[in-house]
């Protein structure tokens, strides 16, 4: 035998192996009957100039690859085809020259220049379709063409022919690996790509070639992470291992300290109930009290953007992330992936398959985990058997002392199953149970016992097994059972159980000294008739109580031996003779004679009951080495904790990147405080209708002229709200509280210093760690709320509010330090009713002397102070600009910039009929599309009936502009209010966006008209980097005005906050006293805006704005310095 | 047509020393393509023993030219010296794919790198016959050089073969996608239907994967690439000749939105979505509940015009436990406010399904009362159950049907229900009783009594009984969809949303 019959059945079909096959198919049986004189005709179709017919053979030949057959012979017929105008002709060409192209390989190198014209065609879909069939030809000479295709490819333009480069990498790789150098280079190129379609392609071709070269992981690392949720899925897979192996060779064991510890099953089981109530905060808290490591930012970064993956539809990708959250989380942590993991059991049978082992190997070592679960891995009667097992194997290893009654009842069941080989399993389990909890081992003794009545072979022997492994444990303890199993052989029919029962009073004969003989004279009597695997333990039996006992059974032992010398099996035959030769003492074999009871009566050890999934945590979770239970081919080996972490700045990239990342934790560090936000709305919205009236009333006294005079009265309250639930969300980033308490303290005493130094106390707090500010604003943000809740403002939709907010807090460490000043401020703001009781008071004392002297920067507020609700808006105003301004500024420079927020009018309530709608501009982000402004709109409705279908319809704009409208209301109480943001993307030019607001009775034309300085987003910039960006903006695009600085315009405070209330701009620090820069990108086409004021001498000032849009620098000029004059 | 065959013959005896050559000398050999297949220790024992198996077990490689063999060989010795210094190959996916079909012939093979010889489903088939049945058949069975991952669907073995380490779920996810395609392109996925569109399968395979990587598995970007067969697709395509290959390019894979396709027109613009829930729950044999879940599905049927931007929520978004996403959904958006917010793809799609956990109380809206006896002294047994609906919410419970696995020892049952019809099946020993609708008035029920093996002790085991049923407009977990609204395009969309309950596995102990 060869392997030539395997080939010519390929060939022709002629072998015994493949006839049945084509028996079934008549289509190919049809073919090949006739075989060669098809590929005829095939050739000749090949040949004719109709595509019609070409194509007709490419899809037999096509047809004929994908059941196996060979077609190699039509090589040259179907490569000239290769040009062909036919796409679909083209594609199936294609299909065949990748199959055969290694075998006819001189052949092949005539399609190659068809590619190479390819690659260099206009349209990015063909370049990339050449490549890809390219690479996918296993000819090793055109090796040179090929490297320099990638080579190109990776530089294209469009970022789907460099994915296809990327998959590119791994082919050529495999023809030749002396290309590896070269690869690599392109593998690093590749790696430093930005976008998403890349990213995953890369990775793999990285794990293909270079696993080894993790240092080319450095300076992506931070961007995978970020990049990571919007890969594709099989791309995520990849990424997401390579990482786990990464963060394990550079970042340090978030558990090390506690491997010290012993391993406690109860404390596991907290740390995952803490997990579950997703409130790890005094977890984590508590965490660092008892132990001074601090987790790597980087790898909270990278826990922190895996977890949401956890909600994938791909089961891969969802063991992926449990896998990395096990092999690299803080044990307090790792709960999160249970959930997820017990969703896949509804998964197909194979899916479920795969993750039962791992849970299994995961419930070892991390019990707790999976407790609350214990009902999800019952056993239904329809399961497969291997499902049914390894779930079988996870409740024992979850059974602890408090649960297993339950497991145990439910055991009894399973133990009654049809499906025999299940239920062996199950006895073993219950035996290992007995073993690991010494509590119920009586009675799952006792239970085994019973089963040894089961009248189904299997169920018995495995019980007696179960027995004999459970007494051998503790041996001084089971007489009882032995005589109780002694009087079972009276009953018991399975030969396989009386063995094992004889086998067992054999061994234990000395605890029974007085049933053993009898046993073994009850045997004697049945000897005959007994099988022959009991004969030979009757033998066994017989030999041992000779040995102890031999006063009392040497006869019978005598008897049985003879009996057996003349059995009809040779088998016992010789074991009788053997026997007798041993243990009787004769002249001749004296020298054994001395050691027969050595042999027979050794110390047997008790064999160990435990799982086979123990210890298999060494093995990659996830991975198929981890499955089998052994090294499969190309299985790379999870490193170890380093003992010292490497150098963690080998990640920093320029800080553009850096601070991308901090406004990823953000954001994703607000995701869980969700859920209570949501829970306070209700609340809220009830309390709110109580204080309405008082709230419209005021609505209502802001008549037009008011309103455009920029008092920010109609601003929503829930704006506030989202400041400090930003802030409080920052929180539960800090694992590492703690500490920062004391130094918080201080940070306090530093603000209460009084005016001259706020900034100086802010760069302070700043220089300190980010995440004590997070913490101690989670308390104070925590403090804050039922303040709110107080006065009951107009919190319609925190649900807005926190979405603008939480794309809002870019660098959250920033707006923390931030946030902590704006605190004392917007308490004060709070405080001016009288009513409002003492405690709060005493509070309003220490903030009179805090860092911000309101007075100073408000704009000549016409206060209305008779209404709380109002001032507090305005605050709220304050608090927003905040956020909005620290959101560009990265820890290590901060500067107070405040703004207020000017209100405008969309309808007044006469023309509108009692509704009036206000508009301003929030100043956050708009995360469904980052190039639209955000435009905040409040609805009051001042009639008498309710207003139904509030929604914007027919939008005329001006080309280019566009509108994301807000979500239509559906009802609006008489007095009621409601807030909504939608976003307008202006183009960056000042001109209206005209719409309708439509309710279910009226249709109202409206516009938003976008002050110059709306249609800008602040941006963060280091003074040299501004420097550099405005020399690069002169000229044209420089634009100056002298001013004078009206006396109560002359206060750092004044300036910067009144340009910030002009214009979205954050400062940017300066060395010079007399100066102030501002900077701020535009929101449509993100081109920068630069903005410097020189004071000179006396009141005199210097304007400059720098842009590339002209438009916009004059425009900004003008309201900048209007701003300044009043 | 004679020389040709002539070549054929020639060819085969120089390469059956390949063949032959002893397991230690052809170890390397086999591995040249993909060098460190067998880079791994264990496997020269592994293999010496496959080849003992049978000479076709291992021969895994396609037979090339000596000329080639030099090349390689240098390739080879290339590798060899970068193995030295680096750890072995990093993940290599998914090599090749057969389809078997139930009766054991492999019925289709695609191969994505160099070509994996069918005897190696040998090792497939060797489990297949340990296994007795096909749902016992392990996912992953490895042999001397591949691996080999497979699922069971519709009948039919998908077989993958892989070399080196790779995340199984990776494997079994993706051949399930296949499997989802295949549905999706054909209306069914059976052995006669992949035959008959035997080409598009193997050009949808092609797409799917490139060098064992996926590549565009959304079934959005496939139909833009791969027009699926219809009638008049087929009708045209006789008569002008033509294949289903798109005439245009992929342009999704370049959006930015790559699971829809772009250009969508419709002159109905409507999107359907299905809440389906599924009760998985166990019941002891006295009625009361061990274990009850929900597995809800959201399904959507979305066909609007345009690049829709959709908005979906809840009433109650509190009870979905743990969910998960079609990756169209915006994680943040759901996080933050409790709101799916998509852009669809066209077409059918399944936009979330979620898990409503076992701690909240569900609700199980039928009964089943029994009476299940053997008795020890005849061979005679008595059967009887009746089913009821319990907490309903008052809608009717229909689609009922109960199936039992009656033990072994069971000869036949004669039985006599008060509705519907059943069958048993002294073979299987399977009984099945299609119920139908429930009627609280006169509820239904099953009696009779079942005859027993002469001769043989009562069995010890009573039968479970699964249930299945549905009942239509009720979502048991109380979830409701709130509103549907749509942004981005300017046309009102018809939207519908249907609500229902079904028995997921419901078990019944007796």
């Amino acid at each position: 035998m060869s392997a030539s019959p395997a080939y010519s059945e390929e060939k022709g079909g002629s072998s015994s192996l493949g006839e049945p096959e084509y028996g079934h198919d008549p289509a190919s049986g049809g073919i090949f009957s006739s075989d060669y004189k098809r590929h005829d005709d095939l050739k000749e179709m090949l040949d004719s100039n109709k595509d019609s017919l070409k194509l007709e053979a490419m899809k037999r030949i096509v047809a004929m690859i994908a059941r196996g057959k060979n077609a190699s012979d039509l090589f040259p017929a179907v490569v000239k085809n290769v040009a062909c105008k036919n796409i679909e002709v083209k594609k199936l060409v294609y299909v065949y020259l990748v199959r055969y192209a290694e075998e006819q390989q001189d052949l092949a190198l005539l399609s190659i220049s068809t590619f190479q014209r390819g690659l260099k065609d206009p349209n990015q879909l063909i370049r990339a379709s050449a490549l890809r069939v390219l690479s996918s030809i296993r000819v090793p000479i055109i090796v040179p063409i090929m490297m320099l295709a990638i080579k190109e490819a990776a530089s294209d333009m469009s970022p789907y022919v460099r994915k296809t480069a990327a998959h590119a990498i791994p082919k050529l790789y495999s023809l030749d690996s002396d290309q590896k150098d070269q690869l690599i280079e392109v593998i690093e190129k590749l790696l430093a790509d930005k976008t998403t379609l890349v990213a995953g392609s890369v990775v793999m071709a990285f794990e293909e070639v270079c696993p080894e070269r993790i240092d080319l992981i450095h300076k992506n690392y931070r961007k995978l992470c970020n990049l990571l949720i919007d890969v594709e899925e099989w791309g995520q897979v990849v990424i997401i291992n390579m990482l786990t192996r990464y963060a394990r060779t550079q970042f340090l064991s978030p558990n090390q300290n506690e491997s010290l510890l012993e391993e406690n099953p109860e404390k596991a089981f907290y740390g995952s109930d803490e997990e579950d109530s997703k409130d790890d905060k005094p977890d984590a808290a508590s965490l660092v009290k008892r132990k001074p490591y601090v987790m790597d930012p980087d790898h909270r970064l990278l826990l922190r953007n895996t977890k949401p993956l956890l909600q994938s539809r791909n089961a891969a990708v969802v063991m992926a992330v449990a896998q990395l959250y096990f092999h690299l989380a803080p044990k307090a942590e790792v709960g999160v992936i249970a959930k997820a993991l017990v969703r896949l059991l509804r998964s197909h049978s194979e899916v479920q398959w795969v993750v039962l082992q791992n849970v299994a190997t995961m419930s070892i070592k991390r019990r707790g985990m999976f407790e609350p679960y214990l009902k999800s891995f019952y056993i239904r009667s329809t399961d497969p058997t291997q499902i049914k097992i390894l779930k079988l194997e996870v409740l024992t290893n979850l059974a602890n002392e408090t649960n297993i009654s339950t497991i145990l009842r439910e055991f009894q069941t399973y133990i009654r199953s049809m499906d025999k080989d299940f239920v062996a399993a199950t006895i073993q389990a219950i035996g290992r149970c007995a073993t690991n909890i010494g509590k119920v081992r009586d009675t799952c003794l006792n239970g085994l016992v019973q089963l040894l009545s089961n009248r189904d072979e299997l169920v018995v022997a495995e019980s007696v097994v179960v027995i004999k492994k459970l007494l051998q444990m503790q041996p001084s303890q089971h007489s009882e059972i032995i005589k109780h199993m002694a009087k079972l052989t009276d009953n018991i029919q399975v030969p396989m159980a009386r063995a094992s029962i004889l086998w067992l009073i054999g061994e234990y004969c000395e605890h029974v000294p007085k049933i053993a003989p009898d046993v073994l004279r009850k045997m004697a009597k049945s000897f005959t008739s007994e099988e022959d695997i009991v004969k030979l333990q009757v033998i066994n039996l017989a030999a041992k109580l000779y040995l102890t006992n031999s006063k009392q059974s040497k006869l019978l032992t005598q008897y049985v031996l003879n009996l057996a010398k003349y059995d009809q099996n040779y088998d016992i035959r010789d074991r009788a003779r053997f026997i007798r030769q041993l243990i009787v003492p004769t002249e001749k074999s004296g020298a054994l004679n001395k050691y027969a009871k050595k042999l027979f009566l050794a110390q047997k050890p008790a064999p160990i009951l435990e799982s086979s999934f123990k210890d298999r945590d060494h093995f990659q979770l996830g991975s198929l080495s981890h499955l089998l239970n052994a090294k499969a081919v190309g299985y790379q080996e999870l490193p170890d904790w380093p003992d010292e972490a490497p150098d963690p700045s080998v990640r920093n990239v320029e800080e553009e990147t850096a601070f991308l990342i901090e406004s990823h934790i953000g954001l994703l560090g607000e995701l869980r405080e969700v859920p209570e936000w949501t829970k306070c709305t209700s609340r809220e919205k009830r309390k709110e209708k109580v204080e309405k009236p008082f709230y419209s009333d005021s609505e209502g006294e802001s008549g037009p002229t008011e309103s455009a005079d920029s008092e920010p009265e109609s601003v929503s309250e829930s704006e506030s709200e989202s400041g400090s639930s930003s802030s409080e969300s920052g929180s539960d980033s800090g694992s590492r509280g703690e500490e920062s308490g004391d130094q918080s303290e201080e940070e306090k005493k530093k603000k209460k210093k009084g005016k001259e130094g706020p900034r100086k106390a802010c760069l302070e707090s700043a220089g300190s760690d980010p995440s004590e500010e997070e913490e101690e604003q989670g308390k104070k943000g925590k403090k804050k709320k039922p303040q709110h809740e107080g006065k009951g403002g107009s919190e319609t939709s925190w649900e807005e509010g926190s979405i603008s907010e939480s794309s809002s807090s870019e660098s959250d460490s920033g707006s923390e330090a931030e946030e902590s000043q704006s605190e004392p401020e917007s308490k004060r703001r709070t405080t001016p009713p009288s009513s409002k009781p003492a405690p709060k008071a005493s509070r309003k004392g220490t903030k009179e002397i805090s860092l911000l002297d309101l007075d100073d920067f408000t704009p000549a507020p016409p206060q209305p102070a008779s209404s709380p609700a109002i001032v507090s808006t305005s605050l709220v105003t304050d608090l927003e600009g905040l956020t909005l301004t620290d959101a560009s500024l990265t820890p290590t420079m901060l500067s107070p910039v405040f703004s207020t927020v000017k209100t405008y009018e969309l309808l007044h309530r006469m023309a509108g009929e009692g509704l009036s709608v206000e508009y301003y501009f929030n100043r956050q982000p708009f995360p469904p599309d980052p190039h639209m402004v955000a435009v905040q709109i409040q609805f009051s409705n001042n009639t008498e009936s309710e207003v139904k279908n509030l929604r914007v319809s027919e939008p005329k704009l001006v080309s280019g502009m566009r509108i994301q409208e807000f979500q239509e209301i559906e009802s609006l109480a008489p007095g009621d209010t409601a807030n909504v943001i939608m976003g307008i993307d202006f183009c960056d030019s000042t001109q209206a966006a005209n719409f309708q607001l439509c309710t279910h009775s009226r249709q109202f034309y409206v516009s938003i008209q976008p002050p110059v300085g709306e249609l800008m987003a602040p941006v963060f910039m280091s003074e040299n980097e501004f420097k550099k960006e405005q020399g690069k903006l002169t000229g044209m695009s420089e634009i100056t005005e002298k001013l004078t600085l009206p006396d109560k315009c002359q206060s750092d405070h004044t300036i910067v906050q009144r340009v910030t209330a002009a214009a979205n701009v954050s400062r940017v620090p300066c060395g010079a006293d007399n100066e102030y820069r501002f900077a701020a990108k535009t929101v449509t086409s993100g081109s920068l805006v630069l903005i410097t004021l020189e004071w000179k001498e006396g009141a005199r000032a210097h304007l400059t704005v720098n842009s590339e849009k002209m438009v916009i620098g004059t425009m900004l000029v003008q309201d900048v310095s209007q701003a300044l004059a009043q | 047509m004679r020389k040709s065959k002539d070549r054929l013959r020639n060819e085969s005896p120089n390469q059956n020393p390949r063949g032959v050559t002893d397991p230690g000398a052809s170890g390397p050999d086999q591995s040249l393509p993909r060098p460190f297949a067998g880079a791994g220790g264990g496997c020269s024992a592994e293999g010496g023993a496959a080849k003992a198996r049978g000479a076709s077990g291992t021969w895994c490689e396609p037979d090339r030219p000596g000329r080639i063999k030099l090349l390689q060989n240098r390739v080879l010795l290339g590798r060899q010296s970068v193995s030295s210094t680096c750890t072995p190959l990093g993940s290599t996916m998914i090599h090749s794919l057969f389809l078997i079909n139930s009766s054991g012939d492999i019925f289709l093979e695609k191969h994505w790198k160099s070509v994996v010889s069918r005897s190696v489903c040998d090792y497939f088939f060797e489990a297949q016959e340990r296994a007795t049945e096909a749902e016992n058949v392990p996912p992953v069975i490895p042999t001397p050089h591949h691996y080999l991952l497979n699922v069971y669907r519709h009948k039919i073995f998908f077989v993958a073969v892989i070399q080196t380490e790779v995340p199984p779920l990776f494997v079994i996810e993706f051949l399930h996608r296949v499997v989802d395609t295949f549905q999706d392109y054909f209306g069914v996925c059976s052995e006669v239907v992949i035959k008959d569109n035997v080409v598009v399968v193997y050009e949808v395979l092609e797409e799917m994967l490139d060098n064992g990587f996926p590549l565009a598995t959304e079934s959005n970007i496939l139909k833009e690439l791969i027009k699926p067969p219809t009638i008049l697709r087929t009708v045209v395509n006789t008569i002008t000749g033509s294949t289903n290959v798109g005439d245009q390019l992929p342009t999704g894979q370049l959006s930015v939105v790559p699971w829809r396709r772009t250009g969508v027109k419709y002159t109905n613009n409507e999107a359907y979505f299905d809440v389906i829930e599924e009760i998985d729950a166990i019941i002891d044999k006295s009625g009361s509940t061990i274990t009850a879940e929900i597995q809800g599905v959201i399904d959507a049927c979305v066909k609007l015009t345009g690049m829709p931007d959709l908005t979906l929520s809840f009433m109650n978004p509190r009870l979905l436990d743990d969910v998960s996403f079609h990756p169209c959904v915006r994680f943040k958006r759901w996080e933050s406010e409790r709101i799916l917010s998509f852009i669809p793809p066209d077409g059918n799609f399944r936009l979330l399904s979620y898990h409503v956990s076992a701690q909240n109380l569900v609700a199980i809206p039928v009964y089943v009362k029994h009476n299940i006896s053997f008795r020890d002294s005849s061979s005679l047994g008595r059967f009887e159950i009746t089913v009821g609906p319990k907490q309903t919410m008052g809608k009717t419970v229909e689609g009922v049907m109960v199936t039992s696995q009656m033990p072994k020892g069971v000869l036949n049952m004669s039985l006599t229900p008060s509705q519907g019809m059943h069958t048993f099946d002294p073979v299987t020993k399977l009984l099945s009783w299609d119920v139908g609708k429930i009627n609280p008035q006169k509820l239904p029920s099953l009696k009779g009594t079942m005859s027993l093996q002469a001769g043989t002790s009562k069995p010890d085991e009573n039968p479970t009984i699964n249930l299945q049923f549905k009942i239509q407009q009720l979502a048991i977990s109380g979830l409701k969809v709130n509103r549907l609204d749509m942004y981005g395009e300017k046309y009102k969309p018809f939207k519908g949303i249907k609500y229902m309950t079904k028995a997921g596995k419901f078990q019944v102990r007796t």
